[in-house]
C-alpha cells in the first residue's frame, strides 16, 4: 500500500482531516513564537525604559485610534541611510511596554521612532492642525479637531491596571495617582515632582498652547515628544545587544 | 411560532445594547452601542413582520439549502462594491490630501475600512457562500444544523457592520487586519465556531465516501482562521463597558504574533479558501477533471505546513531576533513550490479545453486569476529575501504585491465563481449577458496591470531615493521630496483602482438583471458556434 493510497484513509475521515490539518498548522507558530517569550536575549538590556506616563499613554491611545501606524513606522532598521535620517536603529527593548506594538509596515510619512525632542511643541500643534502649512509636500490629513476635544479621562487608572494585567510594571503608587499625574503633566503650574519620580524624563508643560484645558492634542504631542528619548544610548553596547 | 426563539434572543440583545449605550464609559463605545441597538432593532422588526403561527411545512431533507447562498452571493457583490469604492477614495486621498474629512473620514480610519471591507466582507462572503455551495454538492448532503446557516450568514454581516462602523468612530486595535476591538472579536469567534460546526457537520453527513479536495482547503481555512483569530486577539479590556483594550502581548512578541496572524490571513483566508473555490469551479466551468490528484495531495499538505512559518518576513531588519527573520525567509522561499503546485493543478485542468479561452469569458476570468496567483506567489518569496526586502519594505511595492494577489487572484476567482453560481442558484438558463462579462474581464485586468505596474515604479523609486547618497556622502533627498515624487503615481493608481471598480459595477448590473430574469439579446461569443467552412 503506497503512501498515496494511505492518504485515502484521511480523505474518508473528516475528523482525521480536521485534526491532521490543525496539527500541521500549529508547528510553525510554536517553533517561531514561543521562544521569544523565554529566550533571555530577545529583549536587549538597556537603561532608561519605563512605562508610559498617563498623559503619554492617553496620547498613544489617540495615535492608535487614528491609525497613524498605517503611514508612520516606529522601527528604524540598521541601515546607514535610516540611521542618518532617524537616529540609532530601534531596539526590541524600546517597545517592551507597547500593547500593541506600533512598528508599522508602510512609510507614507517618515519614521517616528525618535521624533521626540526633534521639533517644538508649537511645531507639532501647527503640523497636526494644518500639515501643509509647515511641510508643503505633505499628504497627511489634518487633525485640528484634537485641539478642540477635551480629553475624556474618567477613571484613567483602569487603563494602567489593564496594562499591569498584561505585564507592564505599573506600581500601586502609579495607579492611584493616574488621574492626577495625567492632569499635572499638561499643567505648567502644577508641582511635577511626584510625576517626575514616577516617570523619569517625563516632559511637563502646556503642549497645545491652550492652558485652559487638557485636550487630546496635549496628550498626542506629549506622546510624540517622548518617542525614542528614554533609552540612554551612551551606555548601550551594540555588540552585546546583537542576537 | 416561526422565529420564536430568535425574536426573544435578539430582543434581549437589543435591550442589552441599549443599556450599554447608556452606561458605556467612553463616547465611542456609547456611539457604537447605539449603532448595534439600531441594527438589532431592525433585525427584530423584520423577524416580527415575517413571523406566523402556522405549522411550518416539512423540509425535504434531500434538497440542498441554497437560501443563505443566494443571500451570500448578493452580499459578496454588495460588499465588494463598497470595499473597492472606499479603496478608490483612499487612493485619491493620497493623491489629493484635501479629500480627508476629519475626524471620521481621515485616511487612518478609512484604510482599515477598505482592507476589512475587501478581505473580510467581500472575500469572507465569497468564501462563505461558495463553501456552503460546494460542500453540499460534493457531499450530496443538505447543510447541517437547520437554520445554523442563517445564523452564520447574518452573524457574519453583523460582525462586518460593527467592525466597519467602529473604524469610523475610532474604535480599533491598530494591528493590521485584526483591527476590531475585543467585543467585536468575541462575536466573530462565536460566528466562526458556528461556521466550523456547520461545515464539518455537513461533511460528516455526506453520502459520498471521499471528501472532495475543495473541502480539504475550505476546512483547513476555517479551522486555521479560528486558531489565528483567537490567539492574536487575546487582549485585556480597560473596562467591560468601554471600547479600549490592550493586547496581551507587547513589542517584539506582539509583532511576531500579529504577523503570524497577518501573513496567514493571506495564507489561509486569501489563499487556502480560494484554492478550495478554484478546485470546484474551474473543473466545473471547464468541464474537465482536476489535472493531478497526487499533486493536490502534496501541495495541500505542503502549503498549509509551510505558510504558517512565513510571518517573520514582514519583520525583516526590525528588532525581531535574526534567527526568526532567517527562518521566516527560508520558509517563505520554500513556499513558492506548493503555491505553484496549486497554480499548475489549476491551469492544467484546462488541458484539452484551452479553446474555451476564446469562447467563454468566465473561464478566461478564472485562468487570469490562476495566472495572477502564480505571479504573486513568485513575487512574494522574492520579496521575502532579506536583500530585496531591504528595498521593498515600507514602500508601495508591498502595496502593489498585495493588490496583484487580491485583485488578480482573489477578486477574479470570486467573480468567476459568482458568474458560475448565479444562474444555477436562481434557476436561469444563462447569465443576462456574456458580453458584459467580457467587459468586466478587460476592465479588471487592465485595472490590475495599471495598479501593479504603477506601484512597482513608485515603490522601487521611493526605496532608491531614500538610500541615495551624493559623491560627498550626504543623503540626496529629504523625506518630503520623496513624498512629492509619488504624486503622479498615486493619481495613476487611483485610475487603475477605478477601472477595477467599474468592472465590478458591471458585474453587479449583470447579476441583478440575471436574478430579475432578463436575458440580453446579443450575438453569441465569437467562435462559440462552429461556422461552416467551404469545402476544399
Amino acid at each position: 500500500m503506497g503512501l498515496m493510497d494511505r492518504h485515502a484513509i484521511i480523505e474518508k475521515n473528516a475528523t482525521l482531516l480536521l485534526v491532521g490539518s490543525l496539527l500541521v498548522v500549529t508547528v510553525g507558530g510554536i517553533v517561531e513564537i514561543a521562544p521569544l517569550f523565554y529566550l533571555d536575549n530577545t529583549i536587549e538590556k538597556v537603561e532608561g525604559m519605563r512605562p508610559y506616563s498617563p498623559l503619554e499613554l492617553a496620547g498613544r491611545n489617540i495615535y492608535v485610534r487614528e491609525g497613524c501606524y498605517l503611514c508612520h513606522s516606529q522601527m528604524i532598521r540598521p541601515f546607514r541611510d535610516e540611521v542618518e535620517r532617524y537616529g540609532h536603529y530601534s531596539l526590541a527593548a524600546e517597545s517592551m511596554y507597547d500593547h500593541p506594538f506600533q512598528w508599522g509596515s508602510k512609510r507614507t510619512g517618515p519614521d517616528l521612532a525618535r521624533v521626540g525632542d526633534r521639533y517644538s511643541n508649537e511645531w507639532h500643534v501647527q503640523h497636526l492642525s494644518a500639515p501643509r502649512s509647515v511641510v508643503p509636500e505633505s499628504i497627511m490629513p489634518s487633525y485640528a479637531f484634537l485641539k478642540d476635544t477635551q480629553i475624556d479621562v474618567k477613571d484613567f487608572s483602569t487603563h494602567l491596571v489593564a496594562n499591569r494585567r498584561v505585564g507592564v510594571p505599573y506600581s500601586d503608587d502609579m495607579v492611584s495617582h493616574a488621574n492626577a499625574d495625567l492632569m499635572a503633566q499638561a499643567d505648567p503650574n502644577a508641582d511635577p515632582s511626584g510625576l517626575e519620580t514616577r516617570y523619569p524624563k517625563a516632559k511637563v508643560g502646556d503642549f497645545d498652547g491652550n492652558p485652559q484645558q487638557v485636550t487630546e492634542m496635549d496628550a498626542l504631542v506629549a506622546y510624540l515628544q517622548m518617542l525614542g528619548t528614554l533609552v540612554d544610548f551612551k551606555n548601550y553596547d551594540d555588540a552585546a545587544g546583537y542576537r | 411560532m416561526k422565529f420564536g426563539t430568535p425574536i426573544v434572543a435578539l430582543g434581549l440583545f437589543t435591550f442589552a445594547a441599549l443599556l450599554a449605550a447608556g452606561f458605556g464609559v467612553d463616547e465611542p463605545f456609547r456611539q457604537h452601542m447605539w449603532v448595534l441597538f439600531i441594527v438589532l432593532l431592525g433585525f427584530v422588526a423584520i423577524l416580527l413582520r415575517n413571523t406566523n403561527f402556522q405549522v411550518a411545512a416539512p423540509i425535504d431533507p434531500s434538497a440542498y439549502m441554497d437560501g443563505p447562498i443566494r443571500y451570500g452571493a448578493i452580499a459578496t457583490i454588495f460588499w465588494g462594491v463598497v470595499g473597492m469604492l472606499v479603496g478608490v477614495v483612499i487612493a485619491l486621498q493620497l493623491a489629493y490630501p484635501d479629500l480627508n474629512i476629519e475626524p471620521w473620514f481621515n485616511f487612518g480610519r478609512l484604510r482599515p475600512l477598505h482592507t476589512s471591507g475587501v478581505v473580510f466582507a467581500f472575500g469572507g462572503n465569497a468564501l462563505l457562500c461558495t463553501s456552503l455551495y460546494v460542500v453540499q454538492r460534493t457531499c450530496r448532503a443538505r447543510l447541517f444544523g437547520g437554520d445554523l446557516a442563517w445564523f452564520v450568514f447574518w452573524g457574519y454581516q453583523l460582525f462586518i457592520v460593527m467592525a466597519a462602523t467602529g473604524y469610523l468612530l475610532g474604535i480599533t486595535e491598530s494591528r493590521e487586519y485584526a483591527e476590531p476591538e475585543w467585543y467585536v472579536d468575541i462575536w466573530l469567534t462565536i460566528v466562526w465556531v458556528a461556521y466550523l460546526v456547520l461545515f464539518l457537520g455537513t461533511i460528516l453527513k455526506r453520502k459520498e465516501p471521499h471528501i472532495y479536495v475543495a473541502n480539504w482547503f475550505y476546512l483547513s481555512f476555517i479551522v486555521t482562521i479560528a486558531m489565528l483569530h483567537v490567539v492574536n486577539n487575546l487582549s485585556m479590556p480597560a473596562s467591560l463597558l468601554g471600547s479600549k483594550s490592550y493586547s496581551a502581548f507587547s513589542g517584539v512578541q506582539d509583532a511576531l504574533t500579529q504577523w503570524w496572524y497577518g501573513h496567514n490571513a493571506v495564507g489561509f483566508f486569501l489563499t487556502a479558501g480560494f484554492l478550495g473555490m478554484m478546485y470546484y469551479f474551474v473543473p466545473k466551468q471547464a468541464n474537465r477533471p482536476v489535472y493531478s490528484y497526487r499533486l493536490s495531495i502534496i501541495h495541500f499538505w505542503a502549503l498549509i505546513f509551510l505558510y504558517i512559518w512565513a510571518g517573520p518576513h514582514h519583520l525583516h531588519y526590525t528588532a525581531l531576533p535574526d534567527w526568526a527573520q532567517t527562518l521566516g525567509m527560508v520558509f517563505s522561499i520554500m513556499l513558492w513550490m506548493p503555491s505553484w503546485g496549486g497554480m499548475i493543478n489549476g491551469l492544467m485542468t484546462l488541458s484539452g479545453a484551452w479553446d474555451k479561452l476564446r469562447t467563454d469569458p468566465i473561464i478566461r476570468m478564472m485562468v487570469m486569476a490562476i495566472a495572477f496567483y502564480g505571479m504573486s506567489t513568485f513575487e512574494g518569496p522574492m520579496m521575502s529575501i532579506k536583500t530585496v526586502n531591504s528595498l521593498s519594505h515600507y514602500t508601495d511595492w508591498t502595496i502593489g504585491h498585495v493588490h496583484s494577489g487580491a485583485l488578480g487572484w482573489v477578486g477574479m476567482i470570486s467573480f468567476g465563481a459568482i458568474y458560475y453560481m448565479v444562474p444555477k442558484l436562481w434557476n436561469r438558463d444563462r447569465l443576462y449577458s456574456l458580453r458584459l462579462v467580457t467587459w468586466h474581464f478587460w476592465l479588471a485586468t487592465l485595472g490590475i496591470v495599471v495598479y501593479a505596474a504603477v506601484m512597482w515604479v513608485s515603490g522601487i523609486m521611493q526605496g532608491l531615493m531614500w538610500r541615495e547618497y551624493d559623491e560627498q556622502g550626504f543623503l540626496v533627498y529629504s523625506f518630503a521630496e520623496t513624498v512629492a515624487a509619488m504624486h503622479p503615481y498615486y493619481v495613476m493608481r487611483a485610475l487603475g483602482g477605478a477601472m477595477y471598480l467599474s468592472g465590478t459595477l458591471i458585474m453587479a448590473w449583470n447579476v441583478a438583471m440575471t436574478i430579475l430574469g432578463h436575458q440580453r439579446e446579443e450575438q453569441p461569443m465569437t467562435g462559440s458556434v462552429p461556422s461552416l467552412q467551404p469545402a476544399e
